[in-house]
């Protein structure tokens, strides 16, 4: 690690005032992908602002139709909370999906979205659940959030307040996971709801998460494991690695879409 | 039971270690600080290969807290030698390998990504990295070679001049026309390209080293991640020169894993003992993990084209090999056994075969060297015979079970044509035992079930034997060991009667403490707390060659039987002294030396106390004292065999393999505690369905860039990854030691792989699939079978 200064501010305006008069800042939420980058010395930031002691960002609430996540929750206690268990079980079990219980106890929601890595679990359930990403500067819809490998909307100074997850009528998560890292090699997220019907890939593109349009379509017509079972994606674009070629995860994409509709019944 | 008898050999004693390693209590090399103790930092090689054109340390010699910085310069103008290998093979012609300098420090050129260039030390870690950062090197990049298939052909770039085509040696073994002529007689011939998978250790503990010298004794000490603290003396001072050997104490404390990658002398630990002297200051260096995956010998990584000969009844009649093995960028300690006698050695398996020729290529390559991993050449040798045997099978159409028992060697002693001479076992009892526990017969219900639920099950049989306990001197040293592999041992007993056994075995994981403890308590008939088992620094254990090969108990714990033996003697001596008996006359047994015929008797401790009382001892006859140092030579390898079964299912949708059942039925001999022996069969296991489904060592073929540098991409299985394994045991005693061991540590990862990949292929109905049969290669698999299959 380089030389930084810690700051750990009690609440979110004196994050926001750290931000604005700091040279290159960062934000550190659980450090589960600051922290290594730091360790490797691929990240030499002037201060790390810790959002860790701002209370109001660590909460789970029901109101309404939807579900509001304080951007500094836990994925550990999205995935036992249950509020979220009874009106969005989906999202539930995707938070307990979750690298190990050491990263679920550390991993931040707002972390894991503002990271936006190509394989992460969150960025499907957004955009899947048309989510509500509320900044200390605005209002961001999922479609808008989310611009590519590790690039999102938000601005310098900007920190992630909370997310509004509309309850869906129907939804499921299915994630194949990368045997090595067990992030999502091909992660499908299906639902249904106010929004109409989505479906939204996370791990296979190459600029992350992307939503399928013609898999939506098709379960519109018919929502059933059968009408998504012989859309397959072309091979272009997807991620090929070590792991799997580009037309193994265009074929798993249509596996996991196929088992997660079935599994949103 | 009696206290002895509940902790004596064959019983299941708890880890007498555990609890010091539970509770957080052990001393790992990193835990220990030494007074003025600086950190040290190794600056790595980005390229591949490259030309060194300059090293400038001047910006980062200025840079806050660093107290030296040293480049192969510096241990050139020492006068320092290089990095050795320890066994010599010669190649077909006679020559002998060829081999390319390992210096400490790189002097002139970088071998791979990773290689050593210069050693920072600093005040602090983060301080020597820093200053790290402010070193310049220039280097010229050049072309690498790669790739194991390639590297031999004349315009792949060389790795080292001495060795032209980047082959080390080409290595022979067996009759070639006696194979021949077994071929051109066979009703049929098998052929099967086979790649075994380049792995990389992974111990818990990465290697770490504190370097320091004695200016007023003029003495160096290493503590050091090492599994044989001896060797690592004898290799610092005789070859590379660091100091002589009795002015050197090296210390291997708790050492956390070591799977063969801490045999090895490297050069970081050897730098640091090297500049201690230099600074006047102890330096302490411990690997990350980043730097283990790049630096630690891996392991395995073989291309090889196998035949197989049959007669008409399927019975085996020669096998020919041709392997190429990677050896790495630089020969490491042992790197050139372990392709050659570790591996063409065993290529016989637990089969009749009246003819085998084998020809090694060992090669350079610029990536890291490649050295022995658990199991080392074994685990290569079974999966290339047992591949060929079940491939032979299903192109016969005789059942795997059967074409084996077809083949099974029966009588014992038996020489096979690869040196090997197999002292005793009974192959058909542990595969029966296996295919019974796994219920082979119903095998066709459960594949057609697991068809009906979308699946496809396969099974596949492994029955392995491997070579252990090395070695007898004499014949590893014809084979062009450079050292003596035998081991010692020192039983002292102190004047209260408890005991202090001074191995030179080392124990990193394998659980010494109590075994060799189990074996002297329940010979001197004391309870296991009186026995402390010593080990691992040079200045308590005269010698020893250490831990590998599964030794330590066939070749190790022989030693302590031998010193006991003499204790014994001399005990009885004493005991007769001082009852007035003549030493035929006294027995020993459960801690009593009684006078045969009489209730006349004497413990232990009053034994142990009068031998250092030594009241009216006959002069001349009877020393004072009680202690006593063997040094034991086997007369042969051991040979642990057995047969290990596995099942399968995959989802041909995602490719994904899950263990359903897997069945390890091992001959070890004689086992002294059952707990200690399930424990290694279970990590051997683990470590074979690693290689098989998981693990693979990658580096890009054009960049020489370590792919798989981390666990992002490196798959190292995890507890979800393996199922329950059902374990058995049959035994036939190994005549080659005195208490009938054979060992049992590299078993699991020897017998598993092929086991796997019988089944993967069974299951699939293909001929092969390279390890690791990960999901992507498996779907990928199926959709170059599934035009095949629809067709027909
Ligand atoms: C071993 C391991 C396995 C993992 N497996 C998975 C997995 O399977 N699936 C998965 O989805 N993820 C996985 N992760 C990632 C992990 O779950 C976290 O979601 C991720 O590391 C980011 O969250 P964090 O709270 O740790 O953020 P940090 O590491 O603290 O920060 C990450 C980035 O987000 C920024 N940031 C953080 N909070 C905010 C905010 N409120 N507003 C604006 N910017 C912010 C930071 O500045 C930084 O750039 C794994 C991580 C590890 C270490």
């Amino acid at each position: 690690m380089y030389q930084f200064n810690y700051e750990r501010p009690k609440t979110l305006a004196d994050a926001e005032a750290l931000l604005a008069k700091s040279d290159d800042p960062k934000i550190l939420a659980g450090g589960q992908t600051l922290i290594p980058t730091l360790k490797q010395r691929l990240a030499m930031p002037s201060d790390l602002i810790d959002i860790g002691g701002i209370k109001d960002l660590d909460f789970i609430r029901a109101e309404g139709d939807a579900v509001m996540i304080g951007a500094a929750t836990r994925h550990a206690k999205v995935a036992q909370s249950a509020e979220v268990k009874k009106h969005n079980p989906a999202l539930a079990a995707l938070a307990a999906g979750i690298g190990d219980p050491a990263v679920r106890h550390m991993g931040t929601l707002g972390g894991s979205i503002a990271n936006n890595d190509p394989a992460a679990d969150y960025p499907a359930a957004c955009l899947a659940l048309d989510a509500k990403i509320h900044t200390t500067k605005r209002l961001i819809e999922a479609d808008e959030f989310f611009k590519g490998m590790f690039e999102t909307a938000l601005q310098d100074g900007e920190i992630i307040k909370e997310v509004t997850f509309p309850h869906p009528e129907k939804a499921a998560y299915m994630k194949f996971r990368n045997p090595a890292s067990r992030y999502a090699m091909v992660g499908v997220f299906v639902s249904k709801g106010p929004w109409g019907i989505r479906v939204a890939v996370t791990g296979a593109g190459q600029n992350g998460v992307f939503r399928v349009k013609e898999m939506e379509e098709a379960l519109a017509k018919n929502w059933s494991p059968d009408a998504v079972a012989n859309i397959k994606l072309p091979a272009k674009g997807l991620n090929a690695d070590l792991h799997g070629s580009a037309e193994y995860r265009a074929h798993l994409v249509t596996v996991m879409a196929k088992r997660a509709v079935a599994a949103a019944g | 039971m009696s206290g002895a008898a509940r902790e004596g050999i064959g019983q299941p004693v708890r880890r007498k270690e555990d609890f010091r390693f539970i509770t957080g209590n052990g001393h790992y090399t990193d835990d220990i600080s030494r007074p003025r103790q600086t950190y040290a930092y190794f600056l790595r090689s980005p390229h591949a290969h490259a030309r060194i054109r300059s090293i400038d340390t001047s910006e980062a010699e200025k840079a806050p807290g660093v107290a030296g910085i040293f480049t192969g310069r510096h241990v050139a103008d020492d006068g320092l030698g290089g990095l050795i290998c320890g066994w010599t093979v010669t190649s077909k012609d006679g020559t002998p390998m060829k081999v390319g300098p390992h210096p400490i420090l790189a002097l002139d050129t970088v071998r791979y990504v990773g290689d050593h260039v210069a050693m920072v030390v600093a005040e602090t870690l983060a301080e020597a990295r820093a200053a790290a950062e402010l070193i310049e090197v220039d280097y010229e990049a050049l072309p690498a070679a790669v790739s194991l298939g390639s590297c031999q052909k004349p315009d792949a770039a060389q790795v080292h001049p001495e060795a032209p085509r980047n082959t080390c040696f080409e290595w022979e073994l067996g009759n070639k026309a006696e194979t021949e002529a077994a071929f051109a007689k066979a009703a049929r011939v098998v052929k099967l390209d086979l790649t075994n998978n380049r792995l990389i250790p992974n111990a818990m503990e990465p290697r770490a080293a504190i370097g320091e010298y004695d200016k007023g004794s003029g003495i160096y000490t290493l503590h050091t991640t090492s599994q044989n603290p001896h060797v690592a003396r004898l290799v610092l001072s005789a070859f590379v020169g660091v100091a002589p050997e009795h002015k050197l104490r090296v210390i291997a404390p708790d050492v956390g894993g070591g799977f063969g990658s801490k045999i090895f002398i490297y050069a970081e630990e050897t730098a640091c003992v090297w500049a201690a002297a230099k600074l006047g200051r102890p330096i302490k260096w411990t690997a990350d993990r980043s730097e283990a995956f790049l630096s630690d010998a891996h392991g395995r990584d073989h291309l090889s084209h196998a035949e197989l000969a049959l007669d008409a009844d399927g019975k085996f009649l020669g096998l020919r090999v041709k392997t190429i093995a990677n050896l790495g960028a630089y020969l490491s300690t042992f790197s050139a056994a372990v392709p050659t006698y570790l591996y063409g050695t065993l290529l016989s398996g637990q089969y009749d075969i009246p003819a085998i020729y084998v020809e090694v290529d060992g090669v350079y390559t610029h990536t890291a060297p490649v050295d022995a991993y658990r199991g080392a050449g074994r685990p290569e040798a079974t999966y290339l015979v047992e591949r060929m045997v079940e491939t032979a099978a299903r192109e016969t159409g005789i059942d795997p079970a059967d074409i084996r028992r077809r083949n099974f060697i029966r009588s014992f002693p038996h020489q096979t044509p690869v040196i090997m001479n197999y002292d005793a076992g009974d192959y058909q009892a542990s595969l029966d035992a296996a295919l019974e526990a796994i219920d082979y017969k119903g095998f066709a219900a459960r594949k057609s079930d697991a068809a009906k639920r979308g699946k496809l099950r396969g099974i596949g049989i492994s029955s392995y034997i491997e070579a252990c306990g090395i070695a007898p001197s004499a014949a590893v040293g014809s084979l062009g060991a450079g050292v003596g592999l035998w081991e010692s041992a020192e039983v002292r007993v102190n004047p209260t009667g408890n005991v202090e056994v001074l191995t030179g075995s080392h124990s990193h994981g394998q659980g010494h403490e109590t075994t060799f403890a189990q074996l002297v308590a329940s010979r001197l008939g004391i309870p296991l707390s009186n026995v402390e088992i010593v080990h691992g620094d040079t200045d308590k254990v005269q010698f020893g060659m250490g831990t590998y090969g599964s030794r330590s108990g066939a070749v190790g714990m022989s030693a302590i039987v031998k010193a006991l033996e003499k204790i014994e003697a001399k005990a009885k001596k004493i005991a007769a002294h001082l009852m007035e008996a003549a030493v035929e006359d006294i027995t020993f047994e459960n801690g009593a030396f009684t006078v045969q015929g009489t209730d006349k008797s004497l413990a232990w401790a009053e034994v142990s106390l009068a031998a250092y009382t030594a009241h009216g001892f006959p002069s001349g006859e009877i020393e004072p004292g009680l202690k006593e140092g063997a040094f034991y030579d086997p007369a042969n390898f051991t040979f642990p065999a057995g047969a290990h079964v596995c099942e399968v299912e995959i989802d041909p949708d995602t490719g994904i393999v899950e263990i359903v059942k897997f069945v390890a039925v091992d001959d070890f001999g004689t086992i002294i505690n059952p707990m200690i022996v399930e424990g290694q069969v279970h990590g051997g296991i683990a470590q074979g369905i690693g290689q098989a489904l998981l693990e693979h060592g990658v580096y890009d073929p054009a960049s020489g860039q370590l792919v798989t540098g981390s666990y992002m991409d490196y798959c190292m299985p995890r507890a979800d990854d393996l199922p329950s394994f059902t374990l058995g045991f049959t035994k036939t005693v190994c005549p080659s030691n005195p208490l009938g061991m054979k060992g049992c540590g590299e078993a699991g990862a020897i017998a598993a792989p092929p086991a796997i990949i019988n089944a993967v292929t069974d299951a699939l109905g293909i001929r092969d699939i390279e390890m690791p049969a990960t999901p992507a290669r498996v779907w990928q698999a199926l959709q170059s079978a599934a035009p095949r299959a629809a067709a027909e």
